[in-house]
């Protein structure tokens, strides 16, 4: 399964895309979608465990990913 | 309660008077704004993006465990994004109370929850020309990691990060 992954601030620097897809096997963690990222050219400059939202809440590396959830990589935050 | 992220300027006195009400005893107004000098260098002005779906959704949250928390309904926030000068206001938040302590608490804890869980970055200008991305973890070990609200901390080697964030924002907004 393919699942779009959205980046912001620093780490869409970095990357040089405000997101990606991904090719996953079904039944992929948010570990997993955080190692195939850590592939791609320019992920070198993300840290190595970033923070993951996935349909917009906070989500731990352990919960499973599904075709058509919105996953984001969350830069550290500096709102106010 | 209200929370809302707009791209225009605030009006932080139409937040006062929003949360006015003749129950209340105390009205506070918090508004952060655009300051001069960061980690000592010059700055001219900041970029404010955000994932605006997941900031909303956080923002409102976060008014909504205020007002629970404090026990007020009158919990108004209002997060601007775009590119904002010297002395703007990027954030405002207004609160009333029947009583005072409760009103400075309950203003107190949006921004700092604002500021430990809500997904909008910001890129300073510098008068020397150049641009960078705010990272309130950097030098702090373990950098990009950190926790989740109040409870367990999520991600791969997860650490109390909100310490280190509540740190520097306690600095920032200490009296």
């Amino acid at each position: 399964m393919n699942v779009t992954v959205l980046l912001f601030a620093s780490y869409a620097d970095a990357l040089g895309a405000s997101s990606v897809e991904l090719p996953l096997a079904p039944g992929a963690t948010v570990r997993d979608v955080v190692t195939a990222l850590g592939q791609l050219p320019g992920a070198e400059r993300l840290p190595p465990s970033p923070l993951v939202a996935v349909n917009e809440v906070y989500a731990s590396y352990d919960g499973v990913v599904d075709p058509g959830d919105e996953v984001a990589i969350i830069p550290p935050v500096a709102g106010g | 309660m209200r929370a809302d992220i707009v791209e225009r300027p605030l009006d932080p006195a139409a937040l006062l008077a929003e949360v006015a009400s003749q129950a209340s005893g105390a009205s506070v107004l918090f508004v952060g704004t655009v300051r001069e000098v960061n980690e000592g260098r010059a700055v001219t002005g900041i970029d404010y993006s955000a994932y605006a779906g997941m900031a909303l959704r956080e923002l409102r949250s976060i008014a909504g465990e205020a007002a629970a928390r404090f026990e007020t309904p009158h919990v108004v926030v209002e997060h601007r994004l775009g590119t904002l000068g010297l002395g703007e206001a990027s954030v405002a938040i207004a609160v009333s109370h029947p009583r005072r302590a409760p009103a400075m608490d309950a203003a107190r804890f949006v921004i700092e929850e604002l500021k430990r869980r809500v997904p909008i970055w910001k890129r300073e200008h510098y008068a020397d020309g150049t641009r960078e991305w705010v990272d309130p973890t950097a030098g702090v070990a373990g950098r990009g990691t950190r926790g989740e609200g109040s409870a367990a901390p999520v991600g791969e080697a997860a650490r109390p990060m909100s310490r280190a964030s509540r740190a520097e924002a306690g600095l920032r907004t200490a009296p």
